[in-house]
């Protein structure tokens, strides 16, 4: 029945985000840089704002009301991360920095427990820096050898190669979700069955997934998750990390202080339970409140909705912005989402990215911090146009549009 | 056209964009120096061959956007048969150009063709672009071997 079918009103979201109805250059802002952070709704900017006159206090060591309602409005946060992807328990569900904070205590503090010399970990072809450069530092501390899933023309993983990498020396695998600059859907689900039949732990790189649609984590059966706020609809500076309890309980802390003990003498310190552990020192208890207001806002929504109106979008993108004279698409894989990233005959990305701007359009050049799957294509950089459940079929065609304008400026 | 945009890529940085002059390896350079901007990716290596510190030869090769190669083109031209001391000069008046601290309507015309790049102060995401070649060249004169970076 017609009545059944919701449909996204595109217009009445892009009145909950008051940043879309400002001007760049006079013209009116275009953001299609949403990889790199999205815009925040009113309720979220809002609920900061609030957090800050009514509320602020420090958390989990105050008997004061006000620090007893903060410490229950930061912890209802970590409910609703828990409940948006479906964790289990909240001691899985530790909060950090963002991504690459996640990453970094995985690396450290899973690395510092079971790492050893000789042994291997596997990453993909397409990971962010943030996947790569942690794994990098615990292999040199360690002496052990990061190994590298190839990508094809496409910009796909090339899965019989993953499971050739795999061997008795490989203790922990750590893949991207969703290419960040490519848009790459990986087939992590697989890759998770196949590490997990050898005993082998696995973390996802979510931070360009979890906006985009559901996730159930017990469903994916991943060890680790890791996702940012800030590309979430919420503040900068907050972020989660997803973690198994069998691991979490063996990992040592990753940093010292407040939040984190138990007890502590000169001779000897005991540590807090999970997940405050991972928690030490006065994390942005604004931002994490903000964080739970933009699950909030989402959920209202409907995530499928959003995937549903999203798939729609990237499909009309894909077809006119290929469709431009001179236009090169950058990443053809099969399952991709939101992310077009491409190269103009001739015109280097970061003139692409100042003659858009003055049109109003917002994007993204340069190599994304991706530089090995720049290095793969054979390129130094490309410009990305990436979306979100507010941009809309006419900036794509303005955009079309403004594209050709560059190759009117080079003559 | 927005005039800013056009002030930007003035007709000089389009042609020098589109053939670069002195774009080759210099087969016997005797100073070398390789410049990166880790911002957008762009790359550019500077040879010279220098004699008695003056600037015989120059040339550049390299990976860049309309402004970084334009800059590097017209720096090569310009700085060929200079001295040592005259190059460094023109990189420190050029620094004060796209930074907007050359006010001085004589000075900017004392830089000649350079003067064109006047418009880059307008955007400061694109300074490091129109000067990655000169900081590259201040290295190669110097002699220093080691990587430089913008960022």
């Amino acid at each position: 029945m017609l009545t059944d079918v919701k449909i996204l009103d595109v217009q009445k979201i892009r009145k909950d985000f008051p940043i879309l109805h400002t001007l760049v250059h006079g013209k009116p802002l275009v953001y299609f840089d949403n990889a790199a952070t999205t815009q925040k709704p009113l309720c979220v900017i809002q609920k900061e704002e609030e957090y800050y006159k009514t509320l602020n206090s420090n958390i989990h060591r105050g008997v004061h009301s006000l620090s007893q309602k903060a410490t229950t409005a930061y912890e209802q946060a970590r409910e609703k991360v828990l409940r948006f992807f479906n964790a289990s328990r909240l001691s899985e569900i530790i909060i950090t920095k963002g991504t690459t904070d996640s990453i970094n205590l995985v690396a450290s503090s899973f690395g510092k427990k079971f790492i050893k010399e000789g042994d291997e970990i596997i990453i993909s072809h397409l990971e962010h820096h943030s996947n790569i450069v942690p794994w990098q530092l615990l292999c040199e501390e360690k002496g052990a050898a990061l190994k590298v899933i190839p990508i094809n023309d496409k910009g796909e993983i090339i899965f019989e190669a993953f499971e050739k990498l795999i061997s008795e020396k490989t203790k922990f695998i750590s893949v991207v979700y969703v290419s960040n600059s490519l848009g790459t859907v990986n087939p992590v689900k697989e890759i998770i069955q196949l590490a997990h039949s050898r005993n082998i732990p696995v973390l996802i790189d979510a931070a360009q997934a979890i906006q985009h649609f559901k996730i159930d984590v017990q469903e994916l059966d991943c060890d680790f998750l890791a996702f940012s706020g800030h590309k979430l609809y919420a503040p900068t500076g907050v972020g989660i990390l997803y973690g198994k309890e069998k691991y979490l309980e063996e990992m040592p802390p990753y940093q010292g202080g407040g939040d984190m003990i138990s007890s502590v003498t000169f001779e000897k310190t005991t540590y807090n339970s999970l997940p405050y552990k991972f928690e030490a020192g006065t994390p942005n208890i604004a931002g994490v409140i903000g964080m739970g207001t933009a699950i909030d806002y989402l959920n209202e929504i409907g995530m499928d909705l959003i995937s549903s109106y999203e798939k729609d979008l990237f499909e009309y993108a894909n077809a006119k912005l290929s469709s431009v004279e001179k236009l090169t698409p950058i990443g053809t894989a099969e399952n991709k989402l939101s992310v077009f990233s491409f190269a103009l005959e001739g015109i280097h990305p970061h003139d692409i990215g100042t003659i858009l701007d003055f049109d109003g359009i917002a994007i993204r050049t340069g190599h994304h911090c991706t530089q090995p799957v720049m290095q793969r294509f054979g390129i130094p950089a490309t410009a990305r146009i990436s979306l979100s459940f507010y941009n809309t079929k006419e900036e794509i065609d303005f955009t079309a549009d403004a594209l050709k304008k560059v190759f009117e400026v080079f003559g | 056209m927005d005039s800013e945009l056009r002030e930007l890529y003035q007709q000089v940085i389009l042609d020098h964009n589109k053939s670069p002059r002195n774009f080759k390896k210099l087969e016997d350079a005797n100073h070398h120096a390789e410049g990166h901007n880790p911002l957008c990716g762009d790359h550019l290596d500077v040879y010279l061959q220098l004699e008695n510190d003056v600037v015989k030869d120059i040339s550049f090769i390299g990976n860049g956007c309309a402004i970084s190669k334009s800059s590097a083109s017209l720096m090569t031209a310009i700085v060929k048969g200079k001295t040592k001391k005259e190059a460094e000069h023109l990189f420190e008046k050029f620094h004060d150009l796209v930074t907007g601290n050359l006010k001085d309507a004589n000075e900017i015309e004392a830089l000649g063709k350079l003067a064109v790049f006047q418009g880059v102060q307008e955007f400061p995401a694109r300074v490091k672009c129109a000067s990655l070649a000169w900081h590259t060249l201040h290295v190669a004169l110097n002699n220093t071997e080691e990587k430089i970076s913008t960022e």
